[in-house]
């Protein structure tokens, strides 16, 4: 499996401003017609890009190497599609800082290695104002001390543990974890009623 | 303490707890589709692993299918691949797979209780985030991504942390002409679509109480239009008479077996909750959307209202939405004039959604220059709609009368907004985009309200017409 630590994340910031940005926006239904997850990348926020007219920061070249996204409140909202995550991560993406987030986005990310860090509205706001000021200026997330840092702004997270921990430790893609346990698997699965013909 | 079902079918299904925290929990049913499937099958195949126990996941067909009636192979060489891909890994899998050939094709959230796959006490995995609809039956039911349909298919077991249970009471009485989709808009109205995050919802009181398991399915539905990934009701005789006879269902005195634990599974008097809220069911109008999310909405009666004046949850996306939806504030959201109507999806694809809907339509025309589609939601309500006639009341009406399927909720078939086309849907979300144009605008509401919208060709109160 290749899983590993993740316990710092840096790299220049991409301020995307706006609430309740939808899974269906980072990308579009007709992108989950394939059978792979290739080729995603170039598609994340297109119509929203279409409709900015090259005003979008996905398409300003400033933020072309960006690896931190900045986002507002409840971003990766809506549909359940890990499209959504693994298109930002085909772009380069590889953790988000924001206010709150969708929980299946949340989660989906997680699996992915991405980070989703909570910040205050305020702390969000600095940080998209401090990217767009100058897009060079290096953002690290650091998971061990549970911060996200720029320059001279530093702010603390909110994260549950379970998920601080399974970054850090490198345990994010659970799959290794939940094979470890086949008897206890089979004993809750024959001790269900419902697959026991409600005999117990 | 007293527990509540949410605390019963999380003990019963844990395997144990994970190094991180997060509960190593069994996924009783899982639900498949096209869409958010084929990767999860790859990503098997790439590690040499199989299916763990094939016969708890059933498959379906749904989110491409044309509902034209074209056969296969379809010309659109990308669906078609995509039901290819879905045929080759259930037979790899052995999976049991409900096609269009099986009789039993349909929305995977209209199916799995039509079949009785769903039942109380089960915890429900579905690569679709609207898997909370089978929480209507008492089910703990959550939608998840790719990687976890994976987890699913290897294991049967998810990694996952409890979440925190919100109940929600509404009582009193609702009014004529307001239904489940109203109060659920309501609730999400009040709450925001952010509010559940984190929470799973407890439906309760009166109105859920005396509510058809139809209704009920309505109502999980969009749980996590409101940021909660679970919502349920507590089983009772509703729901055992809707489940008795259905095919996966026990019969005889297996049936009365499972029907004693099913009740024993009921959240407890008291019980302990971490946040409670109570509305009145009185006060519920028929409901409109007039943003780009479910959060944004009105009572009929109301006019589209003033970004600036708005405290509610969903206020700061106020002026984008309004924007977006070229309405103006301190118009009467009644009157806007519409494009399309839309009838059908896994939130109101169900015969009581489509009876309620040709209620309205019956001795009416579809106003001109209006496209309205009856899409039903799986094989069986379609053939028990035209054992009811419910088809030739909608097709001279002028609606056309579609195949089951997701259809336009999410056009990822040739059924798509064009342009920026007004939508009156029963769909579950009016995000920017979600109805296949990018420019395309939805107002979601309840069949009823859908129905009369087509009618008049505008937004128009239900209670007006019957």
């Amino acid at each position: 499996m290749a899983e590993s630590n993740i316990t710092t994340v840096s790299g220049t910031g991409i301020p995307v401003r706006g609430n309740d940005i939808d899974t269906d926006r980072i990308i579009p239904a007709r992108y989950l017609r394939a059978v792979t997850f290739d080729g995603l990348g170039e598609h994340t926020f297109e119509d929203d890009r279409k409709q900015a007219a090259g005003a979008h920061p996905f398409d300003d070249p400033r933020f072309a190497d960006a690896a931190i996204l900045l986002v507002n409140n409840n971003f990766g909202s809506g549909s359940s599609r890990e499209h959504a995550p693994q298109a930002l991560q085909r772009w380069g993406i590889r953790a988000v800082v924001g206010q709150s987030f969708g929980e299946i986005f949340f989660g989906n990310s997680l699996t992915l290695g991405i980070p989703c860090m909570v910040l205050s509205a305020d702390a969000v706001g600095q940080l998209q104002d401090a990217a767009d000021a100058d897009p060079s200026t290096a953002i690290t997330v650091d998971l061990k001390a549970g911060a996200v840092s720029m320059a001279d702004l530093s702010f603390a997270s909110q994260m549950s543990e379970a998920v601080r921990e399974s970054l850090v430790s490198g345990r994010w893609d659970a799959l290794g974890e939940l094979l470890g346990a086949p008897d206890e698997t089979r004993k809750v699965h024959d001790g269900l009623p419902y697959v026991a013909g409600f005999s117990g | 303490m007293r527990e509540t079902l949410l605390d019963k079918v999380w003990a019963v299904h844990t395997v144990r707890e994970l190094a991180s925290g997060q509960t190593q929990l069994f996924i009783g049913l899982h639900l498949v589709h096209e869409v958010t499937s084929p990767q999860a099958f790859q990503m098997l195949r790439e590690r040499d692993l199989e299916v763990r126990f094939p016969g708890r996941t059933f498959a379906t067909v749904d989110h491409i299918i044309p509902t034209d009636g074209e056969a296969r192979p379809l010309a659109d060489d990308m669906a078609e691949q995509m039901f290819v891909e879905i045929e080759r890994n259930v037979a790899d899998g052995g999976i049991k797979f409900f096609d269009e050939a099986s009789g039993r094709q349909g929305i995977v959230h209209v199916i799995g209780p039509e079949l009785g796959l769903t039942q109380p006490g089960m915890t429900i995995a579905c690569g679709d985030s609207h898997t909370s609809t089978h929480g209507a039956l008492g089910a703990v039911a959550f939608g998840i991504g790719t990687s976890q349909v994976r987890d699913v298919l290897a294991t049967q077991c998810l990694a996952v942390e409890k979440p925190k249970l919100r109940r929600i009471e509404v009582n009193g009485r609702l009014g004529n002409g307001v239904f489940a989709k109203d109060v659920i808009l309501h609730i999400i109205g009040r709450l925001g679509v952010h509010g559940g995050v984190g929470y799973a919802y407890e439906y309760a009181g009166d109105v859920f109480d005396s509510m058809s398991m139809e209704g009920r399915l309505t109502v999980c539905n969009m749980s996590i239009e409101g940021g909660a990934r679970i919502g349920y009701v507590n089983p009772d005789e509703t729901a055992y008479k809707f489940l008795r006879g259905r095919p996966y269902v026990p019969a005889g005195a297996e049936f009365d077996r499972a029907r004693d634990w099913w009740g024993g599974l009921r959240s407890e008097v008291n019980a302990d909750y971490d946040d409670v809220v109570a509305l009145d069911g009185a006060a519920i109008e028929p409901m409109v959307t007039w943003g780009i999310n479910p959060g944004h909405v009105v009572g009929v009666s109301q006019p589209v209202p003033d970004p600036a004046q708005l405290d509610g949850p969903d206020a700061a996306s106020a002026v984008e939405a309004l924007e977006f939806m070229q309405l103006d504030t301190g118009q009467p959201i009644a009157g806007r004039p519409i494009d399309v109507a839309f009838i059908g999806s896994c939130t109101n694809g169900r015969l009581s959604d489509l009876r309620e809907a040709a209620a309205v339509v019956e001795g009416r025309r579809v106003a001109a220059g209006v496209k309205a589609l009856a899409v039903p939601g799986s094989q069986r309500v379609r053939e028990q709609a035209e054992e009811m006639g419910l088809d030739e009341i909608f097709r001279a009406a002028g609606f056309e009368w579609r195949e089951a399927g997701c259809s336009m909720c999410l056009a990822m078939n040739s059924d798509k907004l064009v342009g920026d086309q007004m939508s009156a849907s029963t769909s579950n979300r009016n995000f920017k985009g979600r109805q296949g144009s990018p420019t395309g605008r939805t107002l979601l509401m309840s069949p009823a309200m859908v129905a009369a919208a087509a009618v008049s060709g505008e937004v128009t109160d239900v209670r007006e017409l019957v």
